[in-house]
């Protein structure tokens, strides 16, 4: 394509025709890729052709505006290309503008970063359009902060949206700030809000990422917002969103120099002339010692084989560490410590004299507050709950599920509560020398102290397997058993831990409301109902547990936070996992049609990816089960 | 075959609270009896008779707070002492008499136990931790005079002062101060001026207690972990790690040189007081009596060497003494 540069009444619309129609009929990489970089060198540094070209995309229909102008978003090398070759086309042209502005920004949410970066840009490179900056600015915090855009749109639309401000935050000048100060405040305050109330961590730490970001840009004297979080490629990715590169003749990569955001670090002193500072670096001194040598001999040493390491001990009885952890004696520390450490072997070893004492030691332990420091605290009382828990399991089963419900217990207890129930029925459900190694794989849902998406992708992959083993059940009658069968302990059990958790999630006491603020606590219970029905398989109340288990999933079916969602979806996996499929086509056959409905409109229009996948697999567990009825009867 | 290590001379009972600071005062001649001070956690200073193994008198002048140290100054008729209610008193105790002549508001809210040298005839200069942080103020005494402040520069991070011992090389040079951190370091201070000479970092938790031996420029420090570490000052003024010693067991409260320079006693958390030899820390002795932690050791500061003690203040209430290594 070769223009002539000919007289000064050229028209050009007639190209501009054929580009817009190009474009719209979606052949932009084809004539863009040529066009592109052509008009990039002829543009440099010839202002003719800097009009010619802007004559030549103001000329596009209003139809074919918006192809056009993505291609041409979307293509350019750098932003100040970009301006170059569109020129003040937002502000002139309505439907640019919208395209620009709104559309790109507000609506999609699959442009890379690089885009971004280029769109944003070239707002900022000229004063006509920097007021759009602001204005675009503005609107996408008002989308960061509304906490039901939060909760009904996906995640990555969440990280294009704080991407966005981020590079906005970038190019920013200070005057500029200072005159929306007040507003960057308050939308920095609703959005961290909204977003620490999320169940999911990664929105948690975009909202905190975010927030820290503005609060730097707003406060550059004084102190700044802080956020304690594990810094990850995304968040660090975010982070260098913020410094801009000077040389604008590249595409600008993310420049991964974070250092200058530090603005209150501590400077290395430089040490004076007179002061040295050493580490420790032993010197060895010459011979000259060796010969005062004599003296010393007169000094006869005693006799120190006593001389040993200190070690506490732990008490041997049950009763005594009863004792020890309730004592009021807050001298003996050390004994309190040994006890905490020995607490969890004393009670899988002595599990007659466990018994007795059960639920005394249940109640002890679920409000044992750390008093020194000691390393896995949190471990350490866990796996004595788990292991007092497997000793007794009927009452303090019944007292842990009691206390559940209770007035008066914050949330981290009533989570533990929900870890060590899921704990111990693992434990019982398991043959016992199979237990290290099939722990580790949903360990994951015991030492996660928040809920994360983790803990249902940990068992996940063990339902997986399930799956998988289960359709293949025809050749495995093997000659040697390599594991001797062993009682389901868990049969005899499994309703004392399920039942009491299912009773009474609706009805809210005056510290704990399920239904309501309380969700995250609601997201972990229902997860641990569909471990503890996953668990039951084989179990004579499975059948129950299922009928139950279904009543409450389409009670709440509609639930708005993500993650309990998730946990109803694993609930009737679990379910369709272990009941036995007689059971589930005598007794429930009209809740699982329903079921199939409502799972097929989650696959459809749930915002969370993580939901249509699960729903996607329940709706396959219930082609197979109709696929062996089918089987059967034939 | 070595001997079994010895048991106490003696033993003194009666303070009822855990004891944290020991101070001997035996030098004096004939008629003199021989005393020792010790202060505990219930805020008193009692004064034990030597020769009787009682207690003489007990002060009581730091409103119940507990007493983290006495020294003399200078004879058994003047004493002072330092507790949590954040004040050094200075006591006349000469002729039965038992009253706060003097104090000093410190304001210092930590367990750093002052310093006191003796510049001339009636002139001491002490060191204590400050109101601030960081800081060791040097003052006069009697006169109360602030000599000057020791503050470290910005940014060093070092952390409170545990433990402060000021000392001149003789009679009438410069003092110098060896204070042990929060953060591990031993820093060398020049008083007069004010400024850093040298600075060691010898341990990764606090430096817990510290002694100097001026003549052979050699010190030791004990921190809150199992090594001692053994350092000395080179002729230009600079600190260098000499050695480290390895302990059984963590933790040390006091560490303390004899006068003579021949041996040293450590107070371990480990309720044991160990004794080594000064020139090579060769380990001599582990004295094991106490049931409660070790919170601090003395030595005597007897005319007649074959009279010398060691004593040992600890967290179960008792004071052991200890004549041990008398005879070298």
């Amino acid at each position: 394509v070769c223009f002539v540069p000919g007289g000064l009444d050229c028209s050009i619309s007639f190209v501009s025709h054929v580009l817009g129609k190009v474009c719209v009929h979606g052949r932009q990489k084809e004539i863009l890729g040529v066009l592109v970089p052509r008009l990039t060198d002829l543009t440099k540094s010839d202002c003719i052709w800097q009009r010619i070209c802007w004559r030549l995309v103001e000329c596009v229909p209003d139809r074919w505006m918006e192809a056009v102008v993505l291609g041409f978003v979307q293509r350019a090398p750098g932003a100040d290309v970009l301006s170059r070759l569109l020129g003040n086309l937002v502000v002139k042209n309505k439907k640019a503008q919208f395209v620009v502005t709104q559309k790109m920004l507000l609506l999609q949410y699959g442009h890379t970063t690089a885009v971004l970066q280029n769109l944003l840009g070239y707002l900022s490179l000229d004063s006509l359009r920097r007021t759009l900056l602001l204005r675009v600015l503005q609107e996408l915090l008002e989308t960061w902060s509304s906490s039901s855009a939060l909760k009904h749109s996906p995640a990555e639309q969440q990280l294009y949206i704080s991407k966005a401000i981020l590079i906005c935050l970038s190019h920013l000048k200070e005057p500029e700030i200072e005159s929306c100060r007040q507003e960057l405040l308050t939308s920095m305050m609703e959005g961290v809000k909204c977003h620490l109330d999320s169940s999911l961590p990664k929105l948690r730490h975009l909202g905190m990422v975010v927030a820290e970001s503005i609060s730097l840009k707003i406060n550059t004297e004084g102190p700044v917002l802080k956020f304690e979080y594990e810094e990850d490629n995304e968040t660090r990715e975010l982070k260098s969103l913020l410094v801009q590169t000077p040389s604008f003749y590249f595409v600008p990569s993310l420049p991964d120099d974070d250092r200058s955001e530090k603005a209150g670090a501590a400077l290395p002193l430089v040490p004076d002339g007179n002061e040295k500072s050493h580490t420790a670096a032993p010197v060895i001194l010459d011979e000259e010692s060796d010969a005062e040598l004599d003296s010393d001999d007169d000094l006869i040493p005693y006799d120190m084989s006593q001389d040993k390491e200190l070690k506490i001990k732990a008490p041997v009885y049950i009763r005594d560490c009863i004792e020890v952890l309730t004592g009021s004696r807050s001298e003996d520390l050390d004994k309190w410590e040994a006890t905490v450490r020995a607490l969890e072997s004393l009670v899988r070893k002595n599990p007659a004299a466990t018994r007795e004492v059960s639920v005394e030691l249940a109640k002890i332990l679920l409000h044992l507050e750390e008093k020194t420091c000691i390393e896995g605290f949190v471990e350490l009382r866990q796996r004595a709950q788990v292991a007092v828990l497997t000793t007794d399991p009927i009452p303090v089963a019944k007292y842990l599920t009691s206390q559940f419900y209770s007035l008066n217990y914050s949330l981290r207890q009533r989570m533990d509560i929900l870890d060590v129930l899921v704990l111990a029925a693992q434990e019982l459900s398991c043959p016992k020398f199979l237990g290290k190694t099939k722990h580790s794989g949903a360990q994951k849902p015991c030492i996660q102290l928040l809920p994360g998406s983790d803990s249902s992708k940990g068992w996940r992959k063990i339902v997986d397997e399930r799956i998988k083993s289960k359709t293949r059940r025809f050749g495995v009658i093997q000659s040697h058993v390599e594991l001797a069968s062993h009682p389901n302990e868990f049969n005899s059990v499994a309703g004392y831990f399920f039942f009491p958790l299912i009773q009474h999630f609706d009805r809210p006491l005056t510290t704990f409301d399920l239904l309501g603020e309380d969700h995250l606590v609601l997201g972990k219970l229902v997860h641990t109902l569909a471990i503890l029905m996953y668990l039951a398989v084989n179990t004579v109340a499975v059948t129950a547990m299922g009928k139950a288990l279904l009543e409450f999933v389409w009670a709440l079916r509609f639930h708005t936070d993500s993650y309990v969602r998730q946990g109803l979806l694993s609930c009737i996996s679990s379910l369709l996992l272990s009941v036995p499929t007689e059971q589930i086509l005598a007794d429930m056959t009209e809740e699982l049609l329903e079921t199939q409905s409502w799972l097929g409109d989650v696959m459809e229009k749930d915002p969370d990816e993580d939901c249509r996948r699960l729903a996607l697999q329940n709706l396959l567990l219930m082609e197979n089960l109709k696929k062996k009825l089918e089987a059967v009867s034939s | 075959m070595a001997p079994p290590p010895p048991d106490p001379q003696f033993v003194l009972r009666g303070t009822s609270a855990a004891v944290h600071t020991l101070h001997f005062s035996c030098g004096g001649p004939e008629p003199d009896i021989p005393l020792l001070f010790s202060g505990s956690e219930n805020g008193l200073v009692h004064v034990w008779n030597l020769k009787t193994h009682r207690v003489d008198t007990a002060l009581d002048g730091h409103g119940r707070k507990s007493v983290y140290c006495v020294e003399t100054m200078g004879g058994k008729d003047r004493l002072l002492s330092q507790g949590r209610d954040q004040r050094i008193c200075l006591w006349d105790l000469a002729e039965g008499r038992t009253s706060v002549t003097d104090s000093v508001f410190t304001e210092h809210v930590g367990f750093c136990r002052c310093s006191l040298l003796k510049v001339a005839q009636g002139r001491w200069l002490m060191a204590m931790a400050a109101r601030s942080l960081e800081e060791v103020q040097i003052l006069e005494l009697p006169s109360k005079m602030s000599v000057c402040t020791l503050k470290p520069e910005m940014g060093a991070k070092l952390g409170m002062p545990m433990c402060l011992k000021l000392w001149q090389l003789s009679c009438g040079s410069q003092p110098v101060l060896l204070a042990g951190y929060e953060d591990g370091s031993v820093v060398l201070w020049n008083v007069s001026m004010g400024k850093v000479l040298s600075k060691l970092v010898c341990h990764q938790e606090p430096v817990m207690s510290l002694d100097f031996d001026s003549e052979k420029a050699k010190g030791i420090s004990g921190s809150s972990e199992k090594v001692l570490s053994i350092w000395s000052l080179n002729e230009q003024q600079n600190l260098q790690v000499y050695k480290t010693h390895e302990l059984v067991n963590a933790g040390i409260s006091d560490i303390t040189i004899r006068p003579d320079k021949k041996i040293l006693a450590t107070a371990g958390w480990d309720h044991r007081i160990r004794i080594f030899g000064w020139k090579k820390l060769k380990p001599l002795a582990v004295l094991d009596y106490h049931t409660g932690t070790a919170h601090c050791v003395s030595f005597s500061d007897h005319s007649t060497p074959q009279e010398r003690l060691l004593a040992a203040g600890s967290k179960d209430q008792r004071i052991s003494v200890w004549s041990i290594y008398a005879h070298t």
